[in-house]
């Protein structure tokens, strides 16, 4: 067997940060066969616990090693639906490696010896996209007579409708944005999530029978009871969390500071990378100060660092943020790009002011330095400002990458709908049911920021939910 | 989507004015005056966002009246009627606030004109269901010429007064929209005043009517991506305060907001936009890629 993990083929980075394709080359058959075989097999699999939909991972590992990856791919789709997507954005070294046995006892997040669960399940995943392997469909003429409408077309909203289709209820995805996919469009950069991968996944949806109306904002052109009124049976708000928190600072406002959300969704849902090709603009700076330290930050940086690479500047993207690398709640292996193309890093720094130039842009950054003290409410231990730390730093252009709230237009328009203190959608934890009898929800709209996998796990539930009530109709 | 009718309001003097009639019932169905759409000329394109100037909820229409002042909206006036927008989607941001204020003045400067259009025939009829007066209304219109105004018979009969000014003094009086304001101001009381039009223009507004302490409601035009509250880029600091336009919008109490601000912010693409422009122009048929 096996000692050493087998190491993912990776596009160098001195080339990959000239272009927006994919870095991660993923398992050949021979590498995945090479991994699969590390495994252990356990007689008690913890791994599975840290999956948060439970995917069978001992059995699906069992099946590569058998050869047979038509058995691994619907033994993954039992519980997850996009195999090829988790596999490519799921922060594994937090799940499912984590809690592999292979993982050294109280690690912060898995060890290099842990399996690489997530490539595999990408290989896995992307076998089953290459061999059009679709998943039996269940129709039932029951459910025929029942529409659903499912409102936001991101993780939450495909996974909640591809339940759904296949049980033949007829769904209409509701997208408010010119094209599908939520965050994993425009806010997850084509070298991590190429658009193909997720093509695919809507393309199968489409076949399916599910309804895509993009263009379509609910809580504006129609409400949640004119839906019911138009004789939808049941609703699954998958509304996301794309509010952009700011850093509340003086000269915040200056031109060339984005929100992450406006510098991702400029570059990778209008393409303004290819300006003038595509008539949406980006500005990219010289001194490049991305604030945050999420993989929404690594996301930001690394597209920066594109931009000035097509732009002909030398590479000059900094990270700041203001605990140390270990509190990072990014993916390691995004950590591990960065650096590798060349981002650097200032930590325990957190920004106090930007100052501009007459034109109103930024042109500086004045930061202080902190050290950390006790564990906040979070865990992490909070950063203190260090007095008299002051210093300035260059910076043409920032993209502010500190967390996302949730959408507020059909929460607004919707009164009766029950929300949290965040602004958050009340839900049964069981039932994913809102206050709103028939209107379920799921993902970032509940419970705030989480990942492809926490947003596909609640809406598998309300799906569940609705089948079950429809059933009985 | 698909566009219905296209007319050409203006076109002297290198200023293009156009309407755009488009088909889009669920949003003629519930859009109000004040509020906006966002749109896609092509597959290529920028989203930008246009005011509604009219809705026709039988005919499941809307209007939208711009003026060729960039790429952009050079290629949606390249359109034609058969053609489809992109994308189009909305009604978005808040609408005017419409209710019985008493005496109002309504100022509108160049295109700025067509969107002060809606909100002038709801405040005219505001409380007249309840069978009282509707708002009095007063309206300035400005322009750099007589043959560039738009929209005065409309604004006429949605008005109980109005008043044209022209850079130029080839109509109406000669001066700016503000020097009339002013002198109303100094004359009569008033309860609101409601201004659409350049930033310089509505700035200078606010700060006439700051000094009469009316308060005086703008209509930001800030730049947008998303429109739905999601990207941050149409911030504009009100009071100290920063809000969205596309979501806390796009009307704003003109006394708060930090005009300099919002102008600034407006120009961050004026490089890309001379470049574009170029581009196009070179190739003489509109697009930006040299012909083979």
């Amino acid at each position: 067997m096996k000692k050493e993990p087998v190491k993912v083929r990776e596009v160098p980075a001195e080339i990959r940060v000239g272009n927006f394709e994919e870095v991660m080359k993923g398992y050949s058959e021979e590498e995945a066969l090479l991994e699969a075989s590390r495994c252990l097999q356990c007689k008690d699999p913890v791994c599975i616990s840290g999956c948060p939909v439970g995917i069978d991972i001992k059995k699906f590992i069992y099946h590569i090693t058998q050869n047979d990856y038509r058995a691994a791919y619907f033994t993954i789709r039992e519980k997850n639906n996009f195999p090829s997507i988790c596999g490519r954005v799921c922060p594994a070294e937090y799940q499912c490696c984590k809690t592999c046995i292979l993982t050294k006892k109280d690690a912060p997040f898995a060890s290099e010896g842990a399996i690489n669960i997530h490539f595999l399940e990408r290989f896995v995943g992307d076998y089953g996209k290459n061999n059009n392997l679709d998943v039996p469909v269940e129709k039932e003429e029951k459910f025929s007579k029942f529409k659903v409408a499912v409102v936001g077309s991101g993780p939450a909203g495909l996974c909640c409708a591809g339940e759904l289709a296949r049980k033949g209820i007829k769904v209409d995805i509701f997208e408010s944005l010119h094209k599908t996919g939520g965050v994993l469009r425009y806010g997850i950069p084509p070298f991590r999530l190429p658009w193909d991968v997720l093509d695919f996944e809507i393309n199968y949806l489409k076949k399916l029978g599910v309804n895509f109306i993009t263009n379509f904002l609910v809580g504006k052109a129609k409400t949640v009871g004119d839906l019911f009124s138009q004789g939808y049976a049941n609703i699954f708000l998958g509304l996301g969390a794309g509010v952009p928190s700011f850093l509340g600072i003086k000269g915040e406002n200056l031109c060339n500071i984005y929100s992450a959300n406006e510098f991702l969704t400029r570059v990778n849902l209008m393409l303004a990378y290819k300006f003038p090709e595509f008539h949406t603009p980006v500005n990219i700076g010289k001194n490049v100060l991305i604030v945050g330290g999420g993989n929404t930050a690594m996301d930001a940086a690394r597209v920066a660092l594109r931009l000035q690479k097509l732009k002909g500047y030398p590479l000059n993207t900094t990270i700041i943020y203001r605990r140390t690398e270990v509190q990072m709640p990014a993916r390691r292996l995004e950590i591990e790009h960065a650096k590798e193309e060349g981002i650097k890093f200032e930590f325990l720094v957190q920004p106090k002011e930007f100052i501009g130039d007459d034109q109103g842009f930024v042109r500086k950054l004045i930061c202080l330095r902190s050290k950390l003290g006790e564990p906040d409410s979070s865990g992490r231990r909070r950063p203190i400002v260090i007095e008299g730390s002051e210093f300035e730093m260059n910076c043409d252009l920032s993209v502010i990458a500190v967390g996302l709230k949730a959408n507020q237009i059909l929460i607004n328009a919707t009164p009766e709908l029950k929300t949290d203190k965040y602004s958050d959608v009340i839900v049964d934890a069981e039932t994913m049911e809102s206050s709103i009898k028939g209107v379920f929800a799921g993902g970032d709209i509940v419970g705030g920021e989480g990942t492809v996998i926490e947003a596909m796990g609640m809406a598998k539930k309300a799906a569940q939910s609705i089948i079950g009530k429809l059933s009985k109709k | 989507m698909k566009i219905l009718n296209k007319q050409i309001i203006k076109d002297v003097a290198g200023v293009k004015i156009k309407q755009l009639d488009i088909f889009s019932p669920d949003i003629a169905a519930n859009a109000q005056p004040g509020q906006f759409v966002m749109l896609m000329a092509s597959e290529n394109g920028e989203r930008i966002p246009l005011t509604l100037v009219n809705t026709d909820k039988i005919k499941g229409t809307l209007s939208l009246i711009f003026q060729e002042a960039g790429f952009t909206t050079q290629s949606l006036g390249r359109l034609n009627p058969g053609d489809s927008l992109y994308s189009l989607v909305g009604p978005l941001g808040h609408p005017t606030e419409i209710k019985k204020y008493g005496k109002i003045i309504l100022v509108g400067g160049g295109v700025g004109i067509a969107e002060i259009l809606p909100v002038a025939r709801a405040l005219k009829k505001a409380g007249l269901p309840a069978g009282q007066a509707g708002n009095h209304i007063t309206t300035i219109l400005g322009s750099r010429n007589k043959d560039l105004l738009i929209l005065e018979a409309e604004l006429k009969s949605a008005s109980d007064q109005i008043y044209i000014m022209t850079d130029d003094g080839s109509y109406g009086r000669k001066g700016f929209t503000t020097d009339m304001l002013k002198e109303l101001l100094s004359k009569d009381k008033y309860d609101l005043i409601y201004s659409v039009g350049p930033i310089p223009m509505m700035k200078m507004v606010a700060g006439i009517s700051k000094e009469y302490q009316i308060k005086t409601l703008v209509s930001s035009n800030a730049l947008m991506v998303d429109a739905t509250g999601m990207c941050g880029c149409c911030r504009v600091s009100v009071f100290g305060e920063v809000k969205f336009s596309c979501v806390d919008g796009p009307d704003f109490d003109g006394h708060g907001v930090d005009w300099e601000e919002l102008e600034k912010r407006n120009k961050v693409y004026s490089v890309q936009e001379k470049h574009i422009c170029n581009l196009k122009k070179n190739n003489g048929d509109g697009s930006i890629f040299p012909r083979v």
